[in-house]
């Protein structure tokens, strides 16, 4: 009886006091919203937006619904996302492997990367590559040509823009080269084991990749042309480029800020890894008679890739949900241009902020879900 | 007769290989200084490309003769192991060292020769340098925000009180330190508000009432900062003791807390604060917008607070639980008196680490309208007198911003290194 006393009082005040919370605080917005005349409710997503976005992916107008100005923002949020976590893991293993050197410059210069770009407030970072930096650009008409067809100008990145024809068919081509490749290293792997025959697999698969793309330019007739960015006067003072593609300064800046912030941080969960594995491994597998190409391959990179994997994996989370600060410089992610521009002209706040939250929420614990499953995958089977 | 083979340096005649070496590098380095200090192009008899590669080129050769093992010279072995180990480094080397040499002296001439500090207006910046001149009028506006001039020693004055009282627990006596955590968990929180609130906001014993509109700056920055902290931690320690209760009902509303907040951006919960947080208020009550970031900001990083913590709590082998549990203690006992104490010491580093990503975050205030420094150089950048000094604005906040994040860092190590030895 005092057991359960003990073990059912706690919980029920504990939910009781949960209740209450939300009670009291749906109370009283139903009491706000009643006075200032707002109802709640969904229907606003099927409205017209009527306003404009600056930089989109897909296909947007202001005559277009509120869901479509979500999705536009989503997208924007996930490929600037997208690209800052690519460059940062590359920089990330770069400096983290730097770290490790034994020259005493490069060591120093990564430790010195490292503590200058991970003791900076983000937002400043973005302030600065926005308002400074990149304002230093030169105007359209006076830039130099980078790689001879790129213009970096102040008012954005221009590159020539790829034009496919039967884009589908390459894509096909693609998709069977890593088909292919995959079932070759399954077989590669059974003939390893069973027979002891060792295939060069990387530079199969290499062939496969260059090989099958190219077969589909020249029997599937898919081509690729190029449109370059070409300089057009506007005004007698003013130019733009027209033709390619331009990156908006916004997106430079940020992906510039997020992969410079971030990859400090995966340069220092690299840097763990590799030292995490210990010295005895390599000892081990260096007088079993490894090159120290198959030592790093076979021994150190499995262990540490472990170690290194599920906070890299958080790092990219972090990435994703300070990409949110984007709405600072006015870059059009998901913050901006819904909780930003789309509050202000329905007044939906708690409606569009908690679809903003979710969103983000759906995101990180997808991803957390994914990775739970990844490191029961990898983790060492002790008997 | 000797032979030099250019590609096999040796033992035997190591004066030489070593002269040679050292001379090319230094004519490499000679040719990029001159290059960088002096814009005279050595070597432009050389077509095109070749100008530019000729250092690397030269410096490499030249530290290949000098890379002899086991030489016997002491500074010779000493630079091969630790800068010239094989070609790839020592062409990472020369990099590094071309790139310092050719950067450098550009910026700090622009940072500091020449720069003009004098005046006190935008006049008086005529020079290729940067312009502190910006700064030092700012200065004070960047630190206190719009607060009176006149009333800057009511911050000075609140912070060093703060302060002080926060260091009480290391002059405590011996048969007091038991309340100490009850002093920093309660008390000081209470005593440190009561001290912000009528030194800084006034409005009694005489002092003028200075609305949180008027605050800013930097001080601004210490002072959510300081509230989060001491709030957010006692709110985390208690989630973290739910999400590792054996009560499910405590455990999942825990664990829904936790994921909640640490799975939304910041910058979405300030929204919050700031739009959504006034619908959820009764009628008629009205709470100002610092006050709601500031609890907005506390029931975030309570989230991660409280992970810190759990992380503690499990570091902690089993035997200490069984141990309490055998000598009769009960839940709240075993807690307060045998796994806390333990577990708290064991997560200080990683409270620190913490509280470093909140002094990093609080420049997001500056979104819903708080200007913090960040919030200031918007203010200062827009000012018609000032237009085009962002640079400076911006390279100004980062040095402070670096100064107090990189102390911190260095501190949380400091510690982490204590606590482990004594584990």
């Amino acid at each position: 009886m005092n057991n359960i006393i003990k073990k059912f009082i706690p919980q029920i005040l504990a939910i009781l006091f949960v209740v209450l919370i939300f009670g009291f605080l749906t109370l009283n917005a139903q009491t706000n919203m009643d006075n200032r005349g707002i109802d709640f409710g969904f229907d606003f997503l099927s409205q017209e937006s009527s306003f404009d976005v600056q930089f989109s992916l897909i296909e947007y107008s202001g005559s277009d619904s509120y869901s479509r100005a979500f999705l536009v923002g989503l997208l924007n949020t996930l490929l600037v996302s997208f690209i800052s976590i690519i460059i940062c893991t590359i920089l990330g293993v770069i400096i983290g492997v730097a770290r490790l050197s034994s020259n005493y410059l490069i060591k120093n210069s990564a430790a010195c990367y490292v503590e200058f770009f991970r003791n900076i407030p983000l937002l400043l970072q973005i302030f600065f590559w926005y308002y400074a930096a990149l304002r230093a650009l030169p105007m359209p008409e006076k830039a130099n040509a980078w790689f001879g067809v790129t213009y970096m100008t102040v008012k954005g990145y221009y590159i020539p823009a790829m034009v496919w024809e039967n884009l589908n068919i390459f894509l096909y081509c693609g998709l069977a080269a890593i088909i292919s490749i995959i079932v070759l290293r399954n077989y590669a792997n059974k003939l390893r084991d069973t027979q002891g025959k060792q295939i060069p697999v990387l530079l199969y698969s290499a062939a496969l990749l260059i090989v099958l793309p190219i077969l589909s330019f020249v029997f599937g007739g898919v081509s690729l042309g190029f449109e370059l960015p070409e300089l057009k006067k506007l005004s007698k003072i003013s130019y733009i480029y027209e033709g390619g593609i331009s990156l908006p300064p916004e997106l430079i800046a940020l992906v510039l800020a997020l992969s410079l912030y971030t990859s400090t941080f995966v340069a220092e969960c690299v840097r763990a890894g590799i030292e995490g594995v210990s010295k005895g491994q390599k000892e081990a597998a260096a007088s079993v008679g490894l090159t120290p190409n198959q030592v790093l391959k076979l021994v150190i990179m499995p262990q540490a890739l472990r170690i290194i994997i599920p906070p890299t994996t958080n790092q990219y989370l972090n990435l994703t949900k300070n990409s949110s600060l984007a709405a600072a410089i006015a870059y059009p992610d998901l913050v901006l241009v819904f909780a930003g521009t789309a509050l202000m002209q329905t007044g939906k706040a708690i409606e569009i902020v908690s679809i903003t939250m979710l969103t983000y929420l759906t995101i990180s614990l997808t991803i957390a879900a994914i990775m739970n499953w990844y490191n029961k995958k990898i983790e060492i089977k002790e008997k | 007769m000797q032979t030099l083979n250019f590609l096999k340096p040796n033992r035997d005649n190591i004066k030489n290989y070593s002269i040679i070496g050292s001379f090319l590098v230094l004519v490499s380095l000679i040719d990029v200084i001159s290059n960088a200090f002096l814009k005279i192009n050595l070597t432009s008899f050389l077509p095109g490309s070749l100008t530019t590669l000729f250092p690397l080129i030269f410096g490499l050769i030249g530290l290949n003769m000098m890379r002899i093992d086991y030489s016997g010279n002491k500074s010779l072995d000493l630079l091969n192991k630790n800068i010239n180990t094989n070609n790839f480094n020592a062409l990472l080397t020369l990099l590094i060292l071309f790139s310092v040499v050719k950067v450098l002296p550009q910026s700090l001439s622009w940072m500091i020769l020449d720069a003009t500090i004098s005046g006190d207006s935008k006049d008086a910046c005529t020079g290729t340098g940067a312009c502190w001149t910006y700064i030092k009028v700012w200065f004070r506006r960047f630190m206190y925000g719009m607060y009176p001039n006149e009333f800057h020693w009511r911050i000075n004055t609140a912070f060093i009180l703060v302060i002080a009282l926060g260091f009480v627990g290391y002059f405590m006596k011996d048969n007091l330190k038991k309340y100490l955590a009850l002093y920093y968990v309660i008390i000081y929180p209470v005593i440190a508000y009561l001290v912000i609130y009528y030194l800084i906001s006034g409005g009694s014993f005489g002092l003028q009432w200075v609305e949180t509109g008027a605050w800013g700056g930097l001080s601004l920055t210490f002072i959510v900062s300081f509230f989060c902290l001491i709030f957010c931690f006692p709110l985390g320690m208690i989630f973290a003791l739910g999400r590792r209760s054996n009560l499910p009902a405590i455990k999942y509303i825990s664990i829904c807390y936790i994921e909640f907040w640490r799975g939304v951006p910041l910058i979405t919960v300030l929204f919050m604060s700031s739009v959504m947080f006034p619908m959820f208020l009764p009628e008629d009550f009205f709470m100002d917008k610092l006050v709601r970031v500031i609890i907005a900001i506390t029931l975030f990083e309570a989230a991660y607070c409280a992970e810190v913590i759990r992380g503690g709590l499990q570091s902690l082998p089993r035997g200490q639980y069984d141990a309490a549990k055998s000598l009769g203690m009960g839940y709240w006992k075993m807690h307060i008196f045998v796994i806390l104490p333990q577990a708290l010491k064991l997560v200080i580093p990683g409270i620190a680490n913490t509280f470093l990503a909140l002094v990093k975050d609080t420049p997001l205030i500056f979104v819903v309208g708080l200007a913090e420094l960040a919030g200031m150089l918007a203010l200062a950048k827009t000012n018609p007198k000032w237009l085009g000094f962002a640079m400076e604005g911006y390279i100004f906040a980062s040095i402070v911003f670096w100064i107090i994040c990189y102390a911190m860092s260095k501190y949380s190590y400091n510690l982490e290194a204590k606590y482990k030895t004594e584990r």
